[in-house]
């Protein structure tokens, strides 16, 4: 246990300190930023507000990628099936709110997104199961592909024509997803806990769960076990792709209202290096989240007030990843050593 | 064909040994091979051969012994270095740039600072081809040609440095029958050039065909030589018959002799009883059962044989003539193409593994880690791999983990796994306890018919004597028991009879008696019974 916190601790505090020098060659006082950034992003309750508020895609995305990676499929094609799965919400929602009661819109617009999504996915499944093709390329294709198909969608046939930004037509504020008691905090960050803890009880405690696992570390196995992996396969296509769209409903009904051309906030590939470091686990995850989305708060305000660009979070992350592979590797080596 | 007797040997080994974790791949072993003959190295899976080729290629080195060439000590430290003395080796996949063209390919292994020299290399190719004797078209795609044209390229790449030595890794495996016969013309215009020429095989009537000398490797060791005077003096069938005997009868375990003897005897002293009733029906009938190949395979032509229950069937062949394919048709793993499984009087041809599992049908595969178990996963999960989402370990989908691990612990105490715990790792066990954790699995309650693909491969004696006591015991339990292994004293010990497979087809059933030995030997390379 003493162990399993330290490989965690050791590789963060090692990329804050070297995270720290390269701030020092540019010139900025590290210690100012650190505390800026905990300060705006942690301490402050909008801050802090806006950080769960960040949290919520985050973690859908995040539990999506732990089924698809447990059960050994590469899904990378988050951002295409976010994005669809936002471009349908934002569509639907604002007609739909005409005719309908507000809980009946957010339901129907979650669940239109999340069946989106997984029609995106449908295609690297069946090339996957049918012909073996690599689903790491065939879902960058997807999602390159879904990218420019979403901004086609809202510029076409969703534009909203009294607006002059290409976008779709806005939900009201009052017609959202709920917010929590008196806060901005939308109930998204329930459906998201809820999702990941969902996700770790089915893929640890159940039949289903340990099939996944078992055609992700073994196919061969899974085939002498008798287990259908063709059909496993697409199904944890679906169920990662749906997740992921789900994300991209909550962040629409949540926070936007209505979705611009050019919005693409590519949380997928930035969601994946945290999966990793939580190595596919349900709980760590949150941690990891709510530390990332701190960071990314924290770090758009210390941009615009201290000059350090925005994407400098991007490289405190890729730090991490790099000292954790190598806590990783030198407690591989020494357990090696032990053995011999 | 000259004879090189008397000459140093082109190549010599002398005491080559190679551990691995848990296997000794080479033990002790001397081999000379002269120039001017086709020196044929007879093996089944496993035997060493790759290793010695590996070694001999500079993949590899030994842990002890040395080679010479012409009589000089020498160390082939890497594959380079194995290319500066002349040995060329062509591996038994094409290991070609498809994209590339044949001349291309040829001149990939120059250095990268010197400008390709087509003109010398056209030269040199025109000078090996003709040598060879094969004409290729040097501007075409790998990719293009035949298989048999690509070994070819391979050979020609292999000699490009000069050809002192040539080595061939089952050559022949994927090859159309006219392809082996024009290698072998290659490899006799070759040899009598002076090349040495190492071919590896496990098929008899090549080795026999093609070879001047043969030398047989078994279980890591060098068991027996045919020289070239003795093989010239033998036809065909006496050839064989030393092959055989020297494959598959020999002197293995001689350390451990007294123990296995005693541990045979026992063996046959407790099978020696034939309990089962021959008048019962079958519990396993296969008719006419036929399946489709891809590439590499061997498939299944219309095999039929029945098993009663409490009787130990073997089945008998070379490696890599359908016995996969036959194990796996019995599992339910791979669709039959034609022909029908009846299982205890129920027709199942179409069945899938639970559907089967659930007639008690078991099968315990020879690729433990590939293929039957999970590594990355505890012991526990292994053990109900094949109950996934079932009661009792299953409740409404929910894993009862604490009811597994409970169910683990007993199965470790009363098999005698040797693990740290129920938790530890599959991967981290041996050999033997895998196939401890295997057998559990697979002969648990209501099994009727249990399939053991070469129950004891890899295994220690000790762990050999446990697996096949194991076997006796679900026989005495009255399941119908399948044994298919490439040994065959293992299944004149275990089996009430034992059917013969060779290329895909049962070439025989023979009853246990004295002769079955010579029998079952002449059905393997598929004469057919009389």
């Amino acid at each position: 246990m003493i162990f399993s916190t330290a490989r965690v601790l050791v590789p963060i505090v090692m990329a804050l300190v070297v995270g720290g020098l390269i701030l020092l060659a540019l010139g900025k006082d590290p210690f100012a930023y650190y505390e800026y950034v905990v300060q705006r992003g942690l301490l402050s309750w909008s801050g802090f507000q806006q950080t769960v508020i960040r949290s919520a895609p985050l973690l859908l995305i995040a539990s999506g990628l732990i089924v698809a990676f447990r059960a050994g499929i590469w899904n990378l094609g988050v951002d295409g099936q976010f994005l669809l799965a936002a471009v349908a919400s934002a569509a639907l929602a604002p007609v739909l709110i005409v005719v309908l009661p507000s809980w009946l819109t957010i339901v129907i617009c979650c669940g239109v997104s999340i069946a989106v999504a997984m029609a995106w996915s449908v295609v690297p499944a069946f090339l996957k199961t049918r012909y073996g093709l690599n689903e790491i390329i065939t879902t960058l294709m997807m999602t390159f592909l879904g990218i420019s198909f979403a901004n086609v969608l809202v510029k076409l046939p969703f534009n909203d024509p009294d607006n002059t930004v290409p976008q779709t037509m806005t939900l009201p504020v009052t017609d959202r997803l709920g917010r929590l008691f008196d806060t901005t905090i939308h109930s998204g960050i329930i459906i998201s806990l809820v999702a990941v803890f969902a996700v770790h009880f089915v893929m640890t405690r159940t039949a289903f769960g340990l099939k996944l696992q078992i055609v992700g570390s073994n196919p061969r196995a899974a085939k002498h076990a008798g287990l259908n992996v063709g059909r496993l396969t697409f199904a944890t296509f679906a169920i990662s792709a749906g997740l992921v769209g789900l994300g991209g409903a909550v962040e629409i009904l949540g926070v936007w209202g209505t979705m611009r051309a050019d919005w693409n906030p590519a949380y997928g590939l930035l969601v994946i290096p945290l999966v990793f470091l939580a190595r596919f686990h349900g709980i760590a995850v949150i941690g990891f989240t709510l530390l990332f989305a701190i960071l990314m708060i924290g770090g758009e305000s210390a941009s615009r007030r201290m000059g350090v660009p925005n994407f400098y979070v991007l490289v405190l992350v890729a730090l991490l990843l790099i000292f954790l592979a190598l806590v990783e590797y030198l407690d591989h080596l020494s357990h090696k050593r032990k053995k011999a | 064909m000259n004879s090189a007797a008397g000459q140093t040997p082109a190549v010599s080994l002398h005491g080559i040994t190679k551990q691995f974790p848990g296997v000794l791949a080479n033990n002790n072993i001397f081999l000379d091979i002269h120039a001017g003959e086709v020196h044929a190295l007879l093996g089944e899976n496993g035997a060493g051969k790759s290793t010695l080729i590996g070694i001999l290629a500079g993949m590899q080195q030994p842990d002890a012994g040395h080679i010479e060439i012409e009589g000089a000590r020498v160390k082939i430290h890497s594959p380079r270095e194995s290319l500066r003395l002349q040995i060329g080796t062509v591996f038994q996949h094409v290991v070609l740039v498809h994209s590339l063209t044949v001349i291309e390919n040829l001149m990939l292994g120059g250095a990268w600072w010197r400008i390709h020299d087509r003109k010398t290399a056209l030269v040199r190719f025109r000078e090996i081809s003709e040598l060879l004797g094969v004409e290729i078209k040097p501007d075409v795609l790998v990719g293009r040609l035949s298989l048999g044209q690509q070994q070819q390229v391979e050979i020609i790449r292999a000699l490009w440095h000069g050809g002192k030595v040539l080595v061939l890794d089952e050559p022949t495996s994927m090859l159309t029958p006219r392809g082996v016969e024009e290698l072998g013309a290659l490899m006799c215009r070759l040899a009598a050039q002076d090349v040495a020429i190492v071919f590896i095989t496990h098929k008899l009537r090549e080795a026999y065909a093609f070879g001047d000398r043969i030398s047989v490797l078994r279980q890591g060791k060098l068991v027996g030589d045919i020289l070239p005077e003795q093989l010239y003096d033998m036809n065909e069938e006496q050839a064989t018959n030393e092959i055989i005997r020297l494959m598959f009868k020999s002197t293995v375990h001689e350390a451990e002799s007294t123990e296995a003897e005693a541990f045979q005897r026992e063996g046959q002293e407790r099978h020696r009883r034939g309990v089962f009733d021959n008048s019962a029906p079958p519990m396993i009938s296969l008719e006419h059962v036929s399946t489709h190949a891809e590439r590499g395979e061997c498939a299944l032509h219309d095999i039929g044989f029945s098993v009663m229950p409490g009787e130990v069937f073997g089945i008998a062949g070379v490696d890599g003539n359908g016995q996969k394919h036959l194990a796996e048709v019995i599992a339910g793993q791979r669709p039959v193409l034609s022909g029908c499984i009846e299982v205890n009087g129920e027709l199942t041809t179409d069945a899938d593994v639970p559907a089967r599992r659930r007639l008690g049908v078991r099968y315990i595969t020879d690729e433990r880690l590939d293929e039957g178990t999970v590594g990355g996963h505890s012991v526990a999960t292994n053990l109900v791999l094949k109950e996934i989402g079932a009661p009792p370990f299953w409740r409404c989908f929910v894993t009862l983990w604490r009811r597994i691990f409970r169910y683990a612990r007993e199965v470790i105490a009363a098999h005698d796994v040797r693990t740290p715990s129920e938790h530890t790792l599959l991967a981290r066990l041996s050999g033997g306890n895998i196939q401890k954790v295997l057998l559990a699995r697979e002969i648990s309650t209501n099994a009727s018919v249990v399939v053991f693909n070469k129950p004891t491969y890899g295994l220690d004696i000790h762990n050999t004597r446990l697996a096949r006591e194991r076997i006796v015991k679900a026989a005495e339990s009255g399941i119908a028991t399948i044994v298919i292994s490439t040994e065959l004293d293992e299944l004149l010990e275990l089996s009430d009879r034992i059917g013969v497979i060779f290329n895909g087809e049962m070439s025989g059933i023979v009853e246990k008696h004295a002769g079955a030995e010579s029998e079952i030997g002449r059905l393997m390379t598929g004469a057919k019974a009389a």
